[in-house]
């Protein structure tokens, strides 16, 4: 068995597990953890109830990662999320109390209820992966994985993030109902999230960040390029969408499917891979011109139904 | 004891052929076969017996009613009792079975039957390529261009529905499009294969022999009302190009049967004229500077005479000048003919007649027709000089109360008497038949001569159109020193119908032939449309239907063959076609993008694998492949994982090219389990 296979194997395990809480989103497990391997950050859009805290707090605890959670209100600041100086008199000197951004996994829930202020606080965070208080910069831990959450069916009160914004998140996910077994089964069996504290970590933080270079170094083909760049002009030239893909939705949309064939145990990305992860990574990027809205998953099909694989 | 022979099939695992099901007709390709069947049996009802439409037609709702319902077929015995009776019905219509008539009958009955047995694909096969053949048969009737196209469209959907029982349900509009694209690639073989097929003579094969009944046109005889029927015809008789300027409309006369024996009702040709050796022959001397050079386009009527002016003297190749001036084809009119005459408007037509001939022209039936008789016996008496007994003639035809009519009333045995004497009403047949007696009995040598007269220019093309309309019927004299004189006695009491045309001369209550009289303004666009409908039809006529040998060779002079030979056309078309392949071929391997060795053997995996009934979408992955033969194939499943993972290598990761060779034992492997199962 090679390295790369064993390590996918461990993956497996966490999926294994996952899939324990979590039932009957297997898809939905993979894709999470291949965007969390991919440094990216992960969008969750659905409604309450259906295990989005479940799915990170799963996440967190296989991958012996540390959790914390934000609850946006609309009367968040910024400070309440990156953190703020105190004066400590005792000292006499001010000191910074960490926010709850201060952690390796962040579920950022129900993230369009905050002002664009707080959010975009939040998102620049995520993208510098650093944190500047008071002229002092912070590195925030590695790895840091934000799952964040909107519910979409609300909009009263709400700040919908802008497509500026969306953009800073690799993936966007939606969980939906589980089906009749997984349901039934989780009717027989309690909450999950009570079986969450009795999860053993599959993995240490110190092993993240090298399974991370490893995905990132799977092997892409000129073929698979190709392929790659066929998509994406695709989505430039159809009429259904106003913009295609940008450049860096490409970069984004390789890195996943190199997680995912990763996650596979494969050593090389495959157009199936591709395919895959393409409506994850696209739907929240591309805008429909005949109608307000996002691509839904079956325009993305239907792209993918257009471009042969050669 | 075991068959030795099925032992040794079980023993290799070979099931023979009978054993295999046939490929199931979809239930979603009926609808396409019925209107196959429709569609080519359709315009075959205006010919065929009502009993047999009904027959047809009802078996045709029945089996689209049993499409409907999803119902069962019926019972092998009651199709035989169906094929038995439908078959006797039609022997006993037509007394045959044989023939173009009876066999076209046979093949539409087949036709409406067939689907009623469609269980499987090959059914569906059998009604398309019988649908084919059916639409050939439709040119036995028409050629027109409305038919041509008209079978263009059945052939697209033929081809659709071709396309449809091999491609499987896709919408209606794909499948169309697709059979009309294939079509159209039709188009430039079907031209190069029209314009170079060397060409016979008439078709290329013998129809049958019945194939020229009912075709209309003048007829060896003339009896009373024989003209009538035709003259109410719209059909087109004949259509004449002149070289030369169109000579006046009351020169117009198209001679055709000549006839010179009366039985008191009946003008009949006597065999004199047409015994060639007995007689003087027929010459011409021209006697002015009047001439005419035309081409004739004849439409079919299945005899021999050839329309000319009078009268020719310059005549196409494998006609002859017959002793009565009657111009004769060596074989009956069955196809449109085209040929060129030469003729001279003032001639002097055998100055030299034989004394038999002119004996021929002055016998009358004996007893009949007293008065008509006594009137000639009077003017012979009175008037010495022929020309002014005849001039007698018209003038008692133009004083006395004479009308021209197409509906004349019945006359009896004396039907001359009763004629000149009591109805005074009739049209040329009449006014010639009279004409003709009145000479022959006050002793002039005379004969009835039929034929068209006049005919209406096409403003269009400049073609002259001459309709079965136009036939009219006149006499001829023969004068001592003259030789044969044309008198036109009709034109003495309806003179407009020789000057401007029949619609002219009939009275305004009479019956018209169709669109013969224009007087109002929307008539006149109709006609205006008309007109070049007509002219689109000539061309039609002209260069598609008419592109004979001598059309041929003029099209390939114009094109730089001169004189070709078959041989050189047969090249010529096979060197064509050849070049048109080869470019295609060029064109569609520049646009392919070239494809790596791996990816070659994988396509050649995949075709493996569509006999397996797995068809790769354009779009599916090879490691999706792999598992949608592992669900749908489980027994190749191992087989499809390896030259996945193979093809995956060495395209998608860094494979050895090792794999490339363990690639193509996958396909062979694949390739010899289907002989093994099959």
């Amino acid at each position: 068995m090679s390295p790369s296979s064993e390590k996918a194997a461990s993956l497996s395990d966490v999926i294994a597990a996952a899939n324990g809480i979590i039932l009957g989103k297997d898809t939905q497990v993979r894709l999470a953890l291949a965007c969390l391997l991919a440094r990216g950050h992960l969008l969750i859009e659905d409604l309450p109830g259906v295990g989005k805290t479940t799915l990170a707090q799963t996440l967190a605890r296989l991958l012996g990662l540390q959790f914390s959670r934000i609850q946006f209100t609309s009367d968040m600041l910024p400070a309440d999320v990156i953190g703020l100086s105190i004066f400590d008199r005792e000292r006499s000197e001010f000191r910074f109390l960490p926010g709850a951004i201060f952690s390796q996994v962040l579920l950022a829930d129900e993230i369009n209820r905050a002002t664009p202020k707080t959010q975009s606080a939040l998102l620049e965070a995520m993208e510098e992966r650093q944190v500047t208080v008071e002229g002092e910069t912070r590195p925030l831990p590695e790895p840091f994985f934000v799952i964040a959450t909107q519910n979409p069916s609300t909009q009263i009160g709400t700040f919908p993030l802008p497509e500026s914004q969306l953009d800073r998140f690799l993936l966007r996910l939606e969980l939906g109902y589980p089906d009749r077994a997984a349901e039934r089964a989780l009717l027989e069996g309690g909450g999950r999230r009570d079986k969450l504290p009795m999860l053993a970590a599959n993995l240490t933080p110190d092993q993240i960040a090298p399974l991370q270079q490893e995905a990132s170094e799977t092997h892409v083909s000129p073929a698979l390029l190709d392929y790659v760049q066929t998509l994406v002009e695709a989505t430039r030239a159809s009429p259904q969408f106003i913009h295609g893909l940008s450049p860096r939705a490409a970069l984004a949309l390789l890195s996943v499917a190199r997680a995912w064939a990763f996650i596979g145990g494969r050593g090389m990305v495959m157009p199936e891979d591709v395919q895959a992860v393409l409506p994850s990574v696209a739907c929240h990027r591309l805008q429909l011109a005949n109608s307000t809205g996002h691509a839904r998953p079956e325009d993305i099909a239907n792209l993918i139904r257009s471009i042969p694989v050669i | 004891m075991p068959d030795p022979f099925r032992t040794f099939l079980q023993k290799r695992r070979i099931r023979p052929r009978s054993q295999t099901a046939p490929v199931a007709l979809e239930h979603g390709a009926i609808p396409w076969l019925l209107a196959v069947a429709v569609a080519t049996t359709l315009p075959h009802t205006e010919h065929l017996p009502w009993w047999l439409s009904l027959f047809s037609a009802a078996l045709l709702l029945g089996r689209g009613w049993l499409w409907k319902s999803n119902s069962r077929l019926p019972a092998r015995w009651l199709l035989a009792l169906l094929v038995i009776v439908g078959t006797l019905g039609i022997g006993w219509q037509y007394r045959t079975l044989f023939g173009r008539d009876a066999g076209v009958a046979l093949l539409v009955f087949f036709m409406a039957l067939k689907p009623m047995e469609m269980h499987a694909r090959r059914d569906g096969l059998v009604v398309i390529m019988l649908g084919f053949f059916l639409l050939l048969t439709h040119y036995f009737h028409s050629q027109s261009i409305p038919t041509g196209l008209w079978l263009l469209a059945v052939a697209t959907l033929l081809t659709a529905a071709l396309i449809r029982l091999h491609g499987g349900a896709q919408p209606v509009r794909e499948i169309v499009r697709y059979a009309a694209l294939l079509i159209a690639q039709a188009v430039p073989f079907m031209l190069v294969f029209f314009l170079l097929f060397p060409r016979v003579q008439g078709p290329l094969w013998g129809l049958p022999q019945d194939a020229h009944a009912g075709l209309t046109g003048l007829s060896d005889r003339m009896s009373p009302g024989s003209l009538n029927s035709l003259i109410q015809s719209g059909e087109i008789a004949f259509r004449a190009q002149f070289a030369t300027p169109l000579p006046d409309r009351s020169k117009l006369y198209w001679r055709g049967p000549v006839f010179d024996t009366y039985d008191g009702q009946t003008w009949r040709a006597s065999p004199l004229s047409t015994a060639r050796s007995a007689n003087k022959p027929a010459t011409v001397e021209t006697s002015g500077t009047a001439f005419a050079d035309y081409t004739i386009t004849l439409e079919p009527h299945n005899q021999r005479w050839l329309l000319a002016l009078e009268l020719p003297i310059s005549l196409p190749e494998g006609s002859a000048l017959w002793p009565a001036f009657e111009t004769l084809a060596r074989e009956p009119v069955r196809y449109r003919t085209r040929y060129a005459f030469r003729s001279a408007l003032d001639h002097v037509a055998n100055r030299e007649e034989s004394p038999r001939m002119l004996q021929q022209a002055l016998r009358l039936p004996a007893g009949l027709n007293p008065r008509t008789q006594e009137l000639a016996g009077e003017w012979r008496n009175t008037l010495n000089d022929p020309e002014q007994i005849s001039a007698a003639a018209l003038r008692y035809f133009r004083e006395e109360k004479f009308f021209y009519t197409l509906q004349p009333p019945l006359l009896g045995q004396h039907a001359v008497d009763e004629f000149l004497f009591g109805t005074r009403r009739g049209f040329c047949e009449h006014y010639s038949s009279a004409y003709v007696v009145l000479m022959r009995a006050a002793g002039i040598p005379s004969r009835v001569v039929t034929g068209y007269q006049g005919g209406e220019t096409n403003p269009v093309d400049g073609f002259l159109t001459v309709r079965q309309s136009d036939a009219h019927a006149w006499a001829e004299i023969w004068l001592d020193g003259k030789g044969w004189v044309r008198v036109d006695p009709t034109a003495a009491v309806a003179p407009s119908r020789i000057e401007r045309g029949i619609g002219a001369a009939l009275p305004a209550g009479d019956p018209l032939p169709a669109l013969v009289r224009i007087n109002t303004d929307w008539l006149l666009q109709l006609q205006r449309l008309r007109y070049r409908w007509e002219a689109v039809n000539n061309a039609w006529n002209q260069w598609i239907l008419g592109y004979n040998p001598q059309r041929q060779r003029e099209v390939l002079s114009r094109l730089g063959m001169e004189d070709p030979g078959w041989r050189s056309m047969a090249s010529a078309m096979a060197i064509f076609s050849g070049l048109c392949l080869l470019l295609v071929t060029i064109w569609t391997l520049a646009r392919r993008t070239r494809i790596s060795p791996e990816q070659q053997a994988w396509q050649r995996f995949c075709r493996e694998l569509e006999r397996f009934g797995i068809r790769r979408a354009p779009w599916e992955g090879p490691f999706d492949l792999a598992k949608r033969v592992a669900r749908e194939h489980p027994d190749l499943a191992q087989l499809a994982r390896d030259a996945a993972g193979h093809f995956a290598d060495l395209r998608y990761g860094m494979g050895h090219p090792r794999q490339l060779l363990a690639l193509k034992e996958c396909t062979r492997q694949l390739a010899s389990h289907r002989r093994i199962k099959v």
